[in-house]
């Protein structure tokens, strides 16, 4: 069995002429949770877009260097980004669920444009999504109400249910919890806990202690360059680069 | 003090101008209800014109033809307005987007007797008659753009986040634009519909070398279909009093239609009904 889920060989990504990313190697573990810190700007957000190969759909945006699934590169001519996109699922910073569809629909529409036809599949599915998510209790009654009338946190778990019910392999976190309260975000927090044990997970946090919480593994960026790897204990207390230790005290942001 | 002073006449100023400018709108609406109500009765809504003189005719073959070039004009300027406004909305940001949409621009300014002539052209001579076609042609020209660039505003304000989520299940772009962008932009483009359609019910020149005018039922869309505006002006320019008064009444009818479509497309767009769900 691989150690690795996801290899990075090299990783570059630009928007245009302004490279964004430079030569990210990198090893992501399977069953793991990544977490990727590092100050605004650095290219946290760049990185995972690269993952799920969203990066490319930003106007004049490019991606050289390989990106490994499972030995495979997902960048490769013949596979198609819809393809990894199923594979490789993303919740967003902001929750953006579709406005003009009810809890139920907004979990299943992505299992049924995929094909799935089979109405007490998906309402399996759609069920299990919930629970996993750690809202089924709070929203059973109320499944064909539109997801516009929960609260930001309950409208984030739908982001989270609506991707792992089309099961994924690996699920990238993009700021999950910057936009909610901190009971919501404790509850995402352990969504994410019990998530490792069936998926690869990769955070991108701008909270070192969310990082410090939920991370096995952490990853600090800096300027579009991968500065540092390591287990989370390991960077968190004996860092090896000056500039991870400078960011982790705080001497910048 | 001083500042005060000045706001006060400002806002008096703002205050008559606002008077100043209902002026002319409330005294014709006014002009036409009371001119217009008192002529209209059932006969309006039910019989065919009848020479002046005799009592009991209406604007029945009117009201209808109106309403079948409304369609005709609707059958295909709503879909290609539609899927062009989509194209813009979504893949229009380049050198062609740019050029379609100043077509647009220049299609909706048009002279409408000029987009009439265009439409005699096309239909009424190759056809060699008058046409319910060629007036649902020349009112579909001026619909168009109108349809069009009401959609691509509405799919423009669907958030991109909206459209990164459904990519990043793996929904390809088609079944994004049609399942997610065009659900939420639905709202948008009825309206835009209702707007095409409440300036297209007033358009008289473009019918006049096209659907022409009929003093009588028509019996096919090939042959030459009356519309209220034609009826009214038809009317208006006879010397009989009766048929002015007649024509006073369609003037009315039109006017009703077009506030009460106005009235529909601001509740739709203050109400935002959306659809919730799938199916």
């Amino acid at each position: 069995m691989d150690e690795r889920k996801i290899v990075t060989k090299n990783l570059c990504a630009y928007f245009g002429s302004f490279q964004a990313l430079k030569n990210i190697s990198i090893e992501i573990a399977p069953n793991k949770v990544t977490a990727i810190i590092g100050p605004s700007g650095c290219g946290k957000s760049t990185f995972i877009r690269c993952l799920n190969r969203l990066h490319e759909v930003a106007p004049h945006a490019r991606v050289s260097g390989e990106v490994l699934l499972d030995g495979r590169n997902i960048y490769e001519k013949n596979i198609s980004p819809i393809e990894i996109r199923r594979k490789i699922g993303m919740v967003f910073q902001k929750p953006n669920v579709f406005p003009t569809l009810s809890i139920y629909n907004n979990i299943s529409l992505g299992l049924k444009l995929n094909g799935e036809k089979r109405k007490s599949v998906i309402e399996e599915k759609v069920e299990r999504s919930l629970k996993m998510a750690a809202l089924w209790d709070e929203v059973k009654g109320k499944l064909r109400e539109p997801a516009t009338k929960l609260s930001g946190g309950q409208q984030q778990r739908i982001c989270i249910a609506r991707t792992l019910a089309l099961e994924p392999e690996v699920i990238l976190f993009d700021e999950p919890c910057s936009a909610l309260d901190p009971i919501s975000t404790a509850k995402v927090e352990e969504t994410i806990e019990i998530l490792k044990e069936n998926y690869t997970v990769v955070i991108v946090t701008h909270n070192l202690q969310q990082a410090a919480r939920v991370a096995d593994y952490t990853a600090f960026f800096l300027l579009g360059e991968m500065v540092e790897f390591d287990r989370t204990e390991t960077l968190f207390t004996v860092p090896k680069d000056k500039r991870t230790e400078a960011y982790l005290t705080g001497k910048f942001g | 003090m001083k500042r005060k002073v000045m706001n006060n006449c400002a806002m008096a100023f703002c205050f008559i101008a606002v008077i100043v400018a209902l002026v002319p709108l409330v005294s014709i609406l006014l002009d036409i209800a009371i001119k217009g109500g008192r002529a209209l009765n059932l006969n309006f809504f039910i019989h065919t014109p009848r020479p002046s003189g005799e009592t009991g005719g209406g604007m029945a073959n009117a009201i209808v033809g109106t309403l079948t070039l409304i369609g005709l004009a609707s059958l295909w300027s709503i879909p290609l307005g539609i899927l062009t406004g989509i194209y813009l909305g979504e893949f229009g940001s380049n050198r062609f987007g740019e050029f379609l949409r100043v077509a647009l621009d220049v299609m909706g300014g048009i002279p409408s007797i000029v987009i009439g002539i265009f439409a005699y052209i096309i239909f009424v001579i190759p056809m060699k008659t008058f046409s319910a076609w060629a007036g649902g042609f020349a009112l579909g020209i001026i619909m168009l753009p109108v349809v069009a660039r009401t959609t691509e505003e509405m799919i423009r304000m669907v958030p991109l986040e909206i459209r990164e989520a459904a990519w990043a299940l793996g929904i390809t772009p088609f079944h994004t634009i049609w399942h997610i962008v065009l659900r939420s932009a639905v709202p948008g483009i009825i309206t835009g519909i209702i707007l095409g359609i409440a300036r297209i019910i007033g358009e008289t020149a473009p019918l006049l070398f096209t659907a022409f005018g009929n003093m009588f039922w028509h019996h096919s869309l090939n042959q030459p279909i009356a519309a209220l505006p034609l009826q009214v002006f038809t009317y208006a320019v006879s010397p009989y009093d009766d048929w002015h008064r007649q024509a006073w009444a369609g003037s009315f009818v039109m006017v009703l239609l077009v506030c009460i479509m106005s009235i529909i497309a601001r509740l739709i767009i203050e109400r935002g009904f959306t659809k919730t769900s799938l199916k």
